[in-house]
C-alpha cells in the first residue's frame, strides 16, 4: 500500500468530510466516486492521547476526531488516554499493533516523535505512524512515518479580531504553556488580529512552564484580570481553567482546541478549534482504497482542518462582520497574517515591509519572536 | 521461621482483600470483574510482549522505590525520588554530552557516577536539613522535587537546549553509540538489571551487615542508637545519599536507555510511583522486586483495560490506590494475630 515517497506540502482534500463533534452522518463517501469494498475490510485505527480525553482541550479535540471517524461502519477505532511521553507510548503503540491489529496509528502528542515513534516505526513497516504536529523530513525519517497539523493560528487570528472589538480596556491576556514556535505563532496571530481592529491593543502573556499546570493557569488568569485585562485566551492543553476563571470574574474569553462555549455561557466570544475528524477520515479513506498515505499534511480554514467556534451571546454584529470578512479572505487564500512591516516587542524589525509569509512557509514553524504590543 | 512468614502471610491476605475491593470497584463501573482480571493478567503477564511491557515499566520503579525505602529504614519518610531522578538524569546528560568522543564504556560509567552522585547529594541535603536543622524531611524532599524540575526546565529550555528540538526543548543527544542497549532480542533495556542488582545488594547491606543494623536502630529508636554510640546524623545522611543515588541512577537510565537526552520526560511520575512500591514492600529491598513488577504489570495492563473495557486511565490509579490503602491498613495486624503470637508464654487473653 505504501510504495513511493511523496514530497512535502500535500494539503487535505478541500471537502470537509465530517463536520464537528456530534455530527452523525458521513459526507466522505458521497463526495467521492463510489467505491465498492467488501464488508469484511475494515481499517483499524489507533489513537494515543497524552492527557485525559475530557479535558475540553487538545486531547478532547483528538478524541472527538476519533469519535467522528469511528462512526464510519468500516472503521474500527480504539484509543488510550494519559500515555506519558516515555517508553510507555512505545509499548502502547506495539500493543495496539500486535493485539488490536492497528494499521494506522495516531500518537497525538508532540513528544511522542523522537525517540519513540522513530524507534518503533522501523519494526512495523506495514503500519503507518502519523504524528500530530511534527515535521516529517523524507531524507531522515522512515517511509511509514508522517505528520499532520493544522494552521490553527488562522482561527486564532479571527479570535483576535473579535477580542479586539469586544475589549473595553484594550488589554488582552494570553496564558501560554511554553515559548515554542507553535505557541508564539498563536500569540502573534491573536495580537495581530486584535491590532487590525485597534492598533493600540496590547496582549499580556504569561508562560506557565508546562502544558498542564492548572494552578499556575488559574493564578495567571486571576492576576491578569486584576490588571484590567478583559479578554482572556490561552494555549495550554486544557483551556478549562482559564475560560472558567474568566467566566467567574465576569470577563470575556476566547476558547482553544475545542468549543468552550459550555464552560463560559456568558463571556465566551469565539475560539479556535481543530476539526481532526476530517483528517482522520481522509486517512481512513486512503487506506481502504489502497492509496498512498501522504507523509506531510498541513491545512487551515480552507481545508477544514481547523475552524472557528460559533460566536457567543455577547459578540456584537460589527465584530462578527469583521471576523467573517477575514475568514472569507483566509479561506479564499492569499491573505497573509504575517505580512511586513512587523516589529517584535524588543523593537527589532522581524518582517520587513513588502514581505508576506504564506501559511505554508516553513520559516513560520521556527518562530522565536513576539510581535510589538505583546508584553511578557 | 514465623518471623519471616508473618509479613508474607499478612501481605498475601491484604492483597486478597484488596482484590475483593477492586472487584467491587470494577462492578460499580458496570464491568464484569472476572473479565477485567483476565484482561489485567493478559496485559501484564499473558504473553511475552506483556511480560516485556511489565518489566520495562518496573525497571525505574525498582530504583525510585529504594529512594524511599532506604531512608525509611533510618526513620525518615522521603518522597523526593522524583526530584533525585530528574537531577540524576540532568547531570548524567550534561556529563555524557561534555565527554563525547570517548569510548561508550567510559561515557556510560561517568554518566552513572555523576547521576548517582548528584541524586545522592540531592536527597542527602534533605536528610542533613532534617537532622541538623530539624526540617521535616517529607516536606523538604517534596519541595526539592519542584526545585529539581524547575532547574531541569531552566537548563533544558536555555543553556542546554539543542536548537533542533524546537517544539520539545531537550538537551543535545548523548550519541546513539553511548546508549544503554537492550537485553538480547527483547525490548527490555539493561536498566532492569541495575535495578535488581541494587535491590539485592541493598537488601544484603540493610539486613545482613552491621551498617544496615545500625541504620535500623537509628530508624527504630534514635536515642537508643545515640546511647549505643552510633552517629545518628551520619547514618541518616548516608541513608539518604544511598536512596538518592538509586533514584539518580533511575534518571541516568531514562536518559541512557530511553531518550538519549534530558528533557521534561524525566519528570513522569516514576518517583512518586516508587513511593508506593516502597511502602507496599514495607521498605524491604528484596520485597521491592516483586512489588515493582506487580505495579509495572498493573500499569502495563492499563492500556488494554482502556481499549477492551472502556475503563478510563484513572482506573489503574484506583487499583493501585486500593492496594496501597489495604496493605498499609494491614500494618495494624502485625503482632496481633493469634496464630503468630508466641505460644510458649502461657498468657490467657
Amino acid at each position: 500500500m505504501i510504495d513511493t515517497k511523496q514530497k512535502a506540502g500535500v494539503n487535505v482534500s478541500r471537502r470537509t468530510l465530517i463536520k464537528g463533534a456530534g455530527a452523525g452522518a458521513v459526507v466522505a463517501a458521497s463526495s467521492l466516486s463510489p467505491v465498492a469494498f467488501s464488508e469484511e475490510k475494515t481499517v483499524n485505527m489507533g489513537f494515543i492521547y497524552v492527557g485525559p480525553k475530557d479535558d475540553y482541550g487538545y486531547n478532547q479535540a483528538h478524541y472527538e476526531g476519533k469519535s467522528g471517524v469511528a462512526e464510519l461502519s468500516w472503521v474500527k477505532a480504539f484509543d488510550e488516554e494519559q500515555v506519558a511521553e516515555t517508553i510507555e507510548v512505545q509499548k502502547s503503540m506495539e500493543s495496539m499493533i500486535q493485539l488490536d491489529g492497528a494499521q494506522i496509528l495516531f500518537p497525538t502528542s508532540f513528544g511522542y516523535f523522537d525517540p519513540h515513534i522513530l524507534k518503533i516505526a522501523p519494526k512495523y513497516p506495514d503500519v503507518m505512524f502519523l504524528h500530530c504536529g511534527g515535521l516529517y523530513d523524507d531524507s531522515k525519517h522512515p517511509e511509514n512515518v508522517g505528520s499532520y497539523f493544522g494552521y490553527i493560528d488562522e482561527a486564532v487570528y479571527l479570535s483576535g479580531i473579535v477580542a479586539g472589538h469586544m475589549s473595553k480596556t484594550g488589554k488582552l491576556g494570553f496564558v501560554a504553556a511554553i515559548p515554542i514556535p507553535q505557541v508564539l505563532r498563536n500569540i502573534n496571530a491573536f495580537t495581530l488580529g486584535a491590532q487590525s481592529v485597534n492598533p493600540a491593543i496590547t496582549t499580556n502573556v504569561v508562560f506557565t512552564g508546562g502544558w498542564a499546570n492548572p494552578v499556575k493557569e488559574a493564578e495567571a488568569a486571576t492576576s491578569m484580570i486584576d490588571q484590567g485585562i478583559d479578554v482572556l485566551t490561552c494555549h495550554v492543553d486544557s483551556p478549562k481553567v482559564v475560560v472558567e476563571t474568566a467566566e467567574k470574574r465576569g470577563v470575556y474569553s476566547c476558547g482553544y482546541h475545542t468549543n468552550n462555549l459550555a464552560l463560559a455561557p456568558k463571556g465566551f466570544l469565539t475560539g479556535a478549534e481543530w476539526n481532526w475528524s476530517s483528517v482522520y477520515a481522509m486517512y481512513a479513506e486512503k487506506i481502504i482504497k489502497g492509496e498512498k498515505i501522504p507523509n506531510l499534511v498541513r491545512g487551515g480554514l480552507k481545508e477544514g482542518i481547523v475552524k472557528s467556534s460559533s460566536y457567543g451571546p455577547s459578540v456584537t454584529a460589527a465584530a462578527k462582520a469583521d471576523a467573517e470578512v477575514a475568514k472569507a479572505q483566509l479561506v479564499a487564500g492569499g491573505f497573509s497574517i504575517f505580512k511586513g512591516p512587523i516589529k517584535d516587542n524588543k523593537g527589532n524589525e522581524v518582517i520587513p515591509a513588502g514581505k508576506a509569509y504564506q501559511q505554508t512557509d516553513i520559516t513560520l514553524e521556527s518562530m522565536d519572536w513576539m510581535v510589538a504590543g505583546v508584553i511578557g | 521461621m514465623q518471623k519471616t512468614l508473618e509479613p508474607i502471610i499478612v501481605t498475601a491476605v491484604a492483597l486478597l482483600f484488596s482484590v475483593l475491593l477492586i472487584a467491587l470497584f470494577i462492578t460499580s463501573t458496570g464491568n464484569d470483574p472476572i473479565a477485567v482480571f483476565k484482561t489485567i493478567y493478559k496485559g501484564s503477564f499473558g504473553s511475552w510482549f506483556s511480560v516485556q511491557n511489565t518489566l520495562v515499566r518496573a525497571a525505574p520503579l525498582l530504583l525510585t522505590a529504594l529512594c524511599t525505602a532506604i531512608p525509611a529504614r533510618a526513620g525518615l519518610v522521603i518522597i523526593g525520588g522524583e526530584g533525585a531522578m530528574v537531577i540524576g538524569g540532568l547531570f548524567s546528560a550534561i556529563t555524557g554530552i561534555s565527554l563525547s568522543g570517548n569510548s561508550p564504556i567510559f561515557i556510560l560509567t561517568a554518566m552513572m557516577l555523576s547521576g548517582a552522585m548528584s541524586g545522592g547529594l540531592w536527597i542527602a541535603l534533605a536528610g542533613f536539613l532534617n537532622y541538623y536543622r530539624g526540617v521535616n524531611e517529607t516536606i523538604s524532599s517534596l519541595l526539592l522535587n519542584y526545585i529539581a524540575i524547575a532547574i531541569l526546565n531552566f537548563l533544558v529550555f536555555g543553556m542546554l537546549k539543542d536548537p533542533e528540538t524546537l517544539n520539545k526543548p531537550s538537551s543535545f543527544h548523548i550519541g546513539e553509540a553511548n546508549m544503554l542497549g537492550v537485553i538480547g532480542e527483547s525490548s527490555i533495556h539493561w536498566g532492569i538489571v541495575f535495578g535488581i542488582l541494587l535491590c539485592l545488594l541493598l537488601w544484603f547491606v540493610s539486613l545482613r551487615t552491621t551498617f544496615g543494623f545500625s541504620v535500623s536502630i537509628v530508624g527504630g529508636n534514635p536515642r537508643a542508637a545515640k546511647l549505643a554510640g552510633i552517629s545518628v546524623g551520619k547514618m541518616i545522611v548516608i541513608s539518604c545519599f544511598i536512596g538518592g543515588a538509586c533514584a539518580g541512577l533511575a534518571g541516568v537510565i531514562e536518559v541512557a536507555a530511553v531518550h538519549g537526552r534530558a528533557n521534561g520526560s524525566l519528570n513522569s511520575g516514576y518517583g512518586y510511583a516508587g513511593i508506593l512500591v516502597a511502602f507496599l514492600a514495607r521498605h524491604n529491598p528484596l520485597a521491592i522486586i516483586p512489588f515493582a513488577i506487580l505495579m509495572g504489570g498493573i500499569q502495563a495492563a492499563g492500556g488494554l483495560l482502556q481499549r477492551r473495557h472502556g475503563l478510563p486511565d484513572a482506573s489503574v490509579e484506583v487499583i493501585q490506590g486500593m492496594m496501597f490503602v489495604v496493605i498499609l491498613g494491614s500494618e495494624a495486624l502485625y503482632g496481633r494475630m493469634p496464630f503468630f503470637k508466641n505460644k510458649s508464654i502461657g498468657v490467657s487473653v
